[in-house]
């Protein structure tokens, strides 16, 4: 494919208000969302339905007007131009192929549209249908394609134009979930191949995590943290990021003395553990123990009663009370055997090292609220 | 300050977007120069004599005895024709999706039937039931024996509108029941109720808003049918035919205004509860597709009597509409049986018919592309776009669907006679076929606009945004994506509109000129007149001619139609 400029796109301030249906009252879709996206990466608007990561989607893609803010593509302001000016091709959620058109003519239908000349056409959608994998299928109707094939036609007619950014729209959430695994390898793939920019939603944080460059969080309209996979897994800012990345065990905290290792103290225990977000003496904070960060053993800091242990094949997973508090945690040891296996209403503590918990912001009763 | 912004882009986009704009502009000029004018031009002349305000016009009208019956006249036979056609379409929706019915035959009767009002002439029935129940009537005199039958009036309007209208009751029920989750029934039935008794608490229950929709769909088309009454009327007055005559007979055309605004507002009320009450209710609680095929009610108790009772009603009416080929064939209804094609041959001799139909024919033939791409456009712009001025189109488009031709006519008349609010402004426009042809559009867009909409609501919007997305604009996107998609609902469209123009006859009558013969207006005339020979042989041809049309339509749509699902989304 012949190299064209990657751009990047910077979102200023970019607020989007919606009516409630219900209520007839204005709330924030997406509230003063600042982001710098750039040229080449790969990065996903992660969330839960509802956080504003698909509205923000549109708003690039030119198909909502944002109410506050500038959004710039390749450094040029595009706020004022309609979709079909933009320099953005969307893949959709729901393929949204044109069912009357075959292949060809759906991959060639944008091409056509900027009137390139016929041999450059078919040599531009042969090119990419080789690249997606569907070589000599462009005949086919659409309604003939399972649904992976479509997701590629999908994809082949957004790249094959060269847009400045590519918007993916939860593109693989109607495939079955071994597909999605293969499917998004391949996305990956491809998006590295043509060096584009590409601009992905979904709520499926494992698929954020295996495709991204960067991850961009998002919680009720508003931007929750930004950072590269490993930095949102190991340093959360908040319980929501902690929470919603992966599994994760919260206990309260207090911060004895702040720095790069804290103390703190936890059920009445004094530990050193991992401070990213630079609490400090007497700040309220929750201890974060990943089920996979600690092991359970008969001379630990924090003890406490098994109360289940499961063996479920490359782990073993427990959930224990500590002593002191009533949550139950859940630890999940990886291929257990060789070591003491406990049963339920066994004494036992958590074992972690200083590296692998870490404290954030926030007490349990505020994020119960 | 916040929603302003968004404000004024999706201005400036709309702006980007010159052919879109032009669109918008364009259909709200016709909508509002077309229908709201007519309509305002009717408030104005009820109101305002001699340049002042005044209610001295409706008191005349009211204290017209005749006025206040035709009222009376209108409501008890729109109330009866209502609840007749709205029980019989009942049975005939619950015999076809509940009973096992085995033969071809009758399958092929339901399906003839609700073919039926798309083909027919409006007053056919009419002229049926003269000849079969009239003093001439072949059943009344011949068969039965009796002299002085007399079929003209309340009963005679009562029944044949009720057969006119029963088949539309008959395929908006069958809609709704189609949608009943037979689990719903199945789980009363499982839990002891009789057939009768889950017909009772489970099915008519779901079907209550459902039956008040039908009812009042046809309470609205009674009341406003013109030609039907005006045929089987006689001295039975309805408040159509009453305004027809105050400008024909009294050349009383500020009354008939007056007369007209009376008839718009008790449509409109019906148009008002049934659209936004009913259509809503009956929807919410049908949702859903059902989850899976009924088990048929084959059992002969039920299943003989319903069959036998619905094929005995069809074949009544199919009775009605052979009779009219034949009205046209005996040499005179009522005392010559022998078959002649005298009255054919002096359709085109004596009475232009060539002329006739090529008028009709040629009229009707330029409104029905342009109705069925005009509604096209308006689905499109009201489902798949987002502007300040859709809710206006929308809302002006529908509202044509309750003003009775005959309110529209007078609107006509008073709107463009004198040009546009009198200043001679389109003045050479009114009595051309120009007017007609924009006549025959009005009358048609609601229907054609209302399967545009809901062949559209079918389709993914993001297949649209995908194309958009591409770099089509919105003209591009229309050509190539969303009429190729509804080309059966544009292709119907075109048909029915064709349909409907040249059987048309209730604002045509008003607005005809000499110069211009049409098919319904000869028909009416001549029935008028008592020349059933001749009306039978002219409705002859214009049954030929639209069934011909119909037909050619399945035709078209089987050839070039999509019969691919086009529904994006899950598979």
């Amino acid at each position: 494919m012949a190299e064209k400029e990657k751009k990047g796109v910077k979102l200023e301030h970019i607020s989007k208000i919606y009516k409630d249906p219900k209520t007839g009252r204005d709330f924030y879709a997406v509230k003063d969302a600042d982001l710098e996206i750039k040229p080449g990466t790969f990065v996903t608007l992660l969330g839960p339905s509802g956080c504003g990561k698909t509205t923000t989607l549109r708003m690039i893609a030119g198909f909502e007007s944002p109410d506050e803010g500038e959004i710039y593509l390749g450094g040029e302001p595009i706020n004022e131009l309609t979709p079909n000016k933009r320099d953005t091709a969307m893949v959709f959620q729901s393929y949204a192929l044109l069912p009357h058109y075959n292949i060809f003519d759906n991959v060639a239908y944008g091409l056509k549209l900027r009137s390139l000349p016929k041999e450059e056409i078919v040599r531009k959608v042969t090119d990419i249908l080789g690249l997606v994998g569907l070589e000599g299928m462009e005949n086919r109707m659409t309604n003939q394609l399972s649904g992976g094939q479509q997701q590629r036609v999908a994809l082949a007619r957004a790249l094959v134009l060269q847009p400045g950014v590519l918007l993916f729209d939860e593109p693989l959430s109607n495939l079955d979930a071994k597909l999605r695994v293969s499917m998004r390898t391949e996305i990956r793939r491809i998006q590295q191949e043509a060096g584009i920019t590409a601009i992905y939603v979904t709520h499926d944080q494992s698929e954020a995590m295996a495709i991204s460059d960067e991850i961009i969080i998002m919680e009720r309209g508003v931007v929750a943290q930004i950072g590269s996979p490993t930095e949102v897994y190991y340093h959360p800012k908040s319980r929501f990021v902690a929470d919603f990345i992966g599994e994760a065990n919260f206990i309260d905290a207090k911060v004895l003395s702040g720095g790069e290792r804290a103390q703190v103290e936890v059920l009445g225990e004094q530990l050193t553990v991992g401070n990213h977000t630079g609490l400090n003496a007497g700040d309220a904070a929750q201890l974060v123990i990943r089920p996979e960060a600690a092991r359970l053993s008969d001379d630990g800091v924090l003890k406490g009663k098994v109360t289940l242990s499961t063996f479920m094949g490359s782990y073993q997973y427990y959930r224990i009370v500590l002593a002191g508090d009533e949550h139950e945690i859940q630890i999940t040891d990886y291929n257990p055997i060789g070591r003491k296996t406990y049963q339920e209403g066994d004494d036992a503590a958590l074992d972690f090292s200083a590296e692998s918990v870490y404290i954030i912001p926030g007490t349990g009763a505020e994020a119960e609220e | 300050m916040t929603t302003s912004q968004s404000a004024r882009l999706e201005r400036k986009k709309l702006m980007g977007d010159p052919i879109m704009v032009t669109t918008i502009v364009v259909l709200i000029t016709f909508l509002t120069l077309f229908i709201l004018y007519p309509l305002a031009i009717l408030l104005v002349d009820s109101f305002i004599r001699d340049g002042a305000p005044t209610f001295s016009i409706f008191s005349e009208i009211l204290a017209l005895g005749s006025f206040r019956t035709a009222i009376t006249n209108t409501l008890k036979v729109g109330f009866l024709v209502g609840i007749l056609s709205t029980l019989i379409g009942l049975l005939f929706a619950y015999v076809e999706v509940y009973v096992k019915l085995n033969t071809r035959f009758i399958g092929g009767i339901f399906k003839l039937v609700s073919m039926l009002p798309v083909v027919s002439p409006p007053f056919v029935l009419s002229l049926s039931v003269i000849m079969l129940f009239g003093r001439q009537g072949i059943i009344t005199r011949y068969i039965l024996g009796i002299y002085n039958n007399n079929v003209y009036g309340f009963w005679g309007i009562t029944l044949v509108q009720t057969l006119t209208f029963f088949p539309v009751c008959y395929m908006m029920l069958k809609g709704l029941l189609k949608n009943i989750d037979p689990s719903l029934e199945e789980a009363a039935r499982d839990m002891g109720a009789s057939r009768m008794k889950v017909f009772q608490t489970v099915t008519l229950p779901l079907m209550l808003p459902g039956l008040g929709n039908a009812f009042l769909v046809t309470f609205i088309e009674s009341i406003a049918d013109f030609a039907n009454p005006m045929i089987i009327g006689g001295s039975y007055d309805t408040l159509a035919t009453t305004i027809y005559l105050r400008i024909t007979g009294a050349y009383d055309k500020q009354g008939a205004a007056a007369m007209a605004v009376v008839l718009l507002c008790i449509t409109l009320a019906m148009f008002a509860v049934q659209k936004y009450y009913l259509e809503a209710k009956s929807t919410a609680t049908l949702s859903g597709k059902a989850s899976r095929e009924r088990m048929l009610i084959s059992d002969k108790s039920v299943k003989y009597p319903l069959t036998i009772l619905c094929a005995l009603l069809a074949l009544f009416v199919l009775l009605m509409y052979v009779c009219v080929p034949f009205g046209a064939l005996f040499t005179t209804w009522g005392r010559n049986f022998n078959l002649t094609t005298k009255w054919f041959a002096q359709v085109f001799t004596r009475y232009k018919g060539f002329r006739v139909f090529r008028d009709s024919f040629v009229l009707s033939l330029i409104s029905a592309p342009i109705t069925a791409l005009l509604s096209m456009i308006i689905s499109y712009l009201v489902v798949k776009r987002k502007f300040k001025a859709k809710g206006f189109i929308e809302a002006v488009s529908m509202l044509a669907m309750a003003v009775p031709g005959t309110v529209l006519g007078v609107g006509y008349i008073r709107g463009f006679a004198g040009g546009v609010f009198r200043t001679g402004f389109l003045q050479s426009f009114y009595g051309t076929g120009a007017i007609l042809v924009i006549v025959f559009i009005v009358r048609s867009l609601p229907t054609g606009t209302r399967s545009g909409i809901s062949a559209l609501r079918q389709i993914d919007k993001s297949i649209e945004e995908s194309a958009y997305d591409m770099g089509a604009n919105s003209f591009k996107v229309f050509m190539t994506v969303t009429l190729p998609l509804i080309k059966d609902s544009f292709l119907s469209g075109l048909v029915t509109s064709f349909v409907r123009s040249i059987t048309a006859i209730s604002a045509i009558i008003l607005l005809v000129t000499p110069s211009y013969l049409l098919i319904t207006v000869q028909i009416n005339e001549f029935a008028e007149k008592g020349s059933y020979g001749l009306a039978c042989a002219f409705a002859t041809i214009l049954i030929v001619i639209t069934y011909g049309s119909v037909l050619l339509m399945n035709l078209i749509i089987k050839y070039f139609g999509t019969s691919r699902k086009v529904k994006g989304g899950e598979e």
